[in-house]
């Protein structure tokens, strides 16, 4: 008599891949500007649009985008979320604020969080500024602003959103 | 049935490693030379577009889609893509062509193979239960299969010697080559091994690089007012993942998809097979009953560089370009999807 076998229902097979990974020649001009502590975009050079981060390219026109444009520290919320899980081993707790802003020059926005706010208050065209860590700590990495955080400024109207200049509401 | 012709082809070089270039960075200096080879502005003025690319080569999700923004996709484009070669892009925009979805079609295929591990990384297309948790490499597969073949008598040693000193020395007319050089058998045989009975000069490279084709129905093709060649026939054939179950020497699935394709209703003058190690390409021209009326692999085929999901497309790229030039009348080209010559496609063309 043969003993019945055990059903094999899980098959554990781990894939471990090492890249040597490369961001691209126009991210790693961003990331050698935002090491400095400048936040950088580029323009496109047909319909003028500035992408932050830019990947090389205007997704809209299919072109490459050579233009470097210097960001302010100042955005505006374009979208955001409250979130009441924890982010596993970082110290930031929940409930805590991921917020699409664009930066003033810019007219696409990049998620980041937000902090030193009430975030009840935190609405779509509120105008914030970028926390950066202390200058030691700069890396090629986004999060050398460490946070936005909302400043004393009037709301910017939604279709005006993406469209300030780097100047912001005074130009 | 609408005649499909090929318009346009253009190719980067094959380099071994493209530096900090991303997806979108490597494609877009291919597009725009075929756009303006063919004289159009951006995707928006060809009926469909569709790629190929696999984003286990360089190890970033997503990557596929960063290759949209190389197209000028605003207003939406009717798009889509395979995560194979992207000859089988153009399979699935012939069908689109045929079935009166479009009446032209932009196809690329794109690969950044120098990121990663890539013999390690291709183990992971095999049969996920029971070959892929062993990591057995694409390389090591392929010499198992080399060593069938010379245990049996099928081939020498100088055989596959002499298929690499053939690719080296055409791939010195071949200016995206990456590999190229009067290298005689002898000097390929006094190589030391690398896998057994594999020498370095049998494996084909890792390379990077990208590829793009527009292809249009022939009225279209006039309309433009551009050389053209007729693609007269594609298929595809694939045979079982499990290797212990096919036979290795053979390619029934290349002999069948190019019998389907109606490679045998003229002579074949030229032939660009995708044989990435020098024992494939025995098998595939003694599989499609090749003789000495066919040149083979003029360009040097993929031991001259080796773009992974664009490698494919660019064999017939490079039979169009010999058809338009005037060089030969008819042709067909070949490509290759996973371990061993699994999954073969054929394409048959001819002057217009």
């Amino acid at each position: 008599m043969s003993e019945e076998q055990e059903v094999v229902t899980v098959v554990k097979a781990p894939v471990y891949l090492k890249y040597n990974f490369t961001a691209g020649a126009a991210p790693a001009r961003f990331l050698a500007q935002i090491k400095k502590g400048v936040l950088t975009g580029q323009r496109c050079p047909k319909c003028s649009a500035v992408y932050v981060p830019p990947r090389g390219s205007c997704g809209g026109c299919g072109v490459a985008t050579e233009e470097e444009v210097v960001l302010s520290n100042k955005a505006t919320v374009q979208s955001f979320t409250i979130v009441y899980i924890p982010i596993p081993n970082n110290p930031i707790q929940p409930p805590y604020i991921i917020a699409n802003v664009v930066p003033d020059g810019a007219n696409v926005s990049f998620i980041h969080l937000m902090s030193e706010c009430v975030n009840e208050d935190v609405h779509i065209g509120a105008r914030v500024e970028a926390v950066w860590k202390p200058k030691e700590e700069w890396g090629f990495a986004m999060d050398n602003i460490r946070y936005y955080r909302p400043i004393d400024e009037p709301n910017v109207p939604v279709d005006q959103i993406g469209k300030l200049s780097v100047n912001g509401q005074e130009g | 049935m609408k005649e499909i012709a090929i318009v346009g082809f253009q190719q980067s070089n094959s380099v071994s490693d493209a530096g900090a270039v991303n997806e979108v960075e490597m494609i877009m200096p291919v597009l725009s030379r075929i756009f303006q080879q063919v004289g159009i502005n951006n995707a928006q003025d060809v009926g469909f577009v569709c790629s190929g690319s696999c984003d286990y080569l360089q190890g970033a999700a997503f990557a596929f889609v960063a290759g949209v923004d190389a197209l000028g996709a605003v207003p939406p484009i009717k798009e889509s893509h395979v995560e194979m070669d992207a000859a089988w892009a153009l399979y699935e925009s012939i069908l689109k062509i045929r079935m009166g979805h479009a009446d032209s079609a932009l196809i690329y295929g794109f690969g950044k193979s120098s990121p990663g591990e890539l013999p390690i990384v291709m183990s992971q297309q095999l049969d996920p239960y029971y070959l892929a948790p062993l990591w057995v490499d694409s390389i090591s597969l392929a010499a198992l299969q080399a060593r069938l073949m010379l245990d049996q008598g099928l081939i020498t040693e100088r055989d596959m010697a002499e298929v690499v000193s053939q690719s080296r020395r055409n791939a010195m007319n071949n200016p995206h080559a990456q590999l190229a050089g009067d290298v005689a058998p002898d000097d390929v045989l006094a190589q030391e091994m690398y896998l057994s009975p594999l020498r370095k000069a049998d494996i084909c490279p890792v390379s990077d690089g990208a590829s793009a084709m527009i292809i249009a129905t022939v009225e279209k093709a006039k309309e433009w007012g551009l050389p053209y060649a007729i693609i007269s026939g594609i298929d595809h054939c694939i045979e079982t993942h499990n290797l212990g179950m096919r036979d290795l020497t053979d390619s029934v699935s290349t002999r069948t998809a190019a019998k389907r394709a109606g490679m045998g209703a003229g002579p074949v003058e030229v032939a660009e097979l995708y044989a990435p190690f020098s024992h494939q390409e025995i098998i595939l021209s003694r599989a499609l009953g090749l003789g000495d009326e066919t040149l083979i692999n003029p360009s040097g085929g993929v031991l001259a560089g080796n773009l992974m999901m664009a490698s494919g497309l660019s064999r017939i790229g490079e039979v169009f370009n010999r058809i338009v030039s005037g060089e030969v009348q008819r042709g067909i080209a070949h490509a290759t999807s996973g371990p061993c010559l699994q999954h073969n496609l054929v394409t048959v063309l001819e002057k217009a």
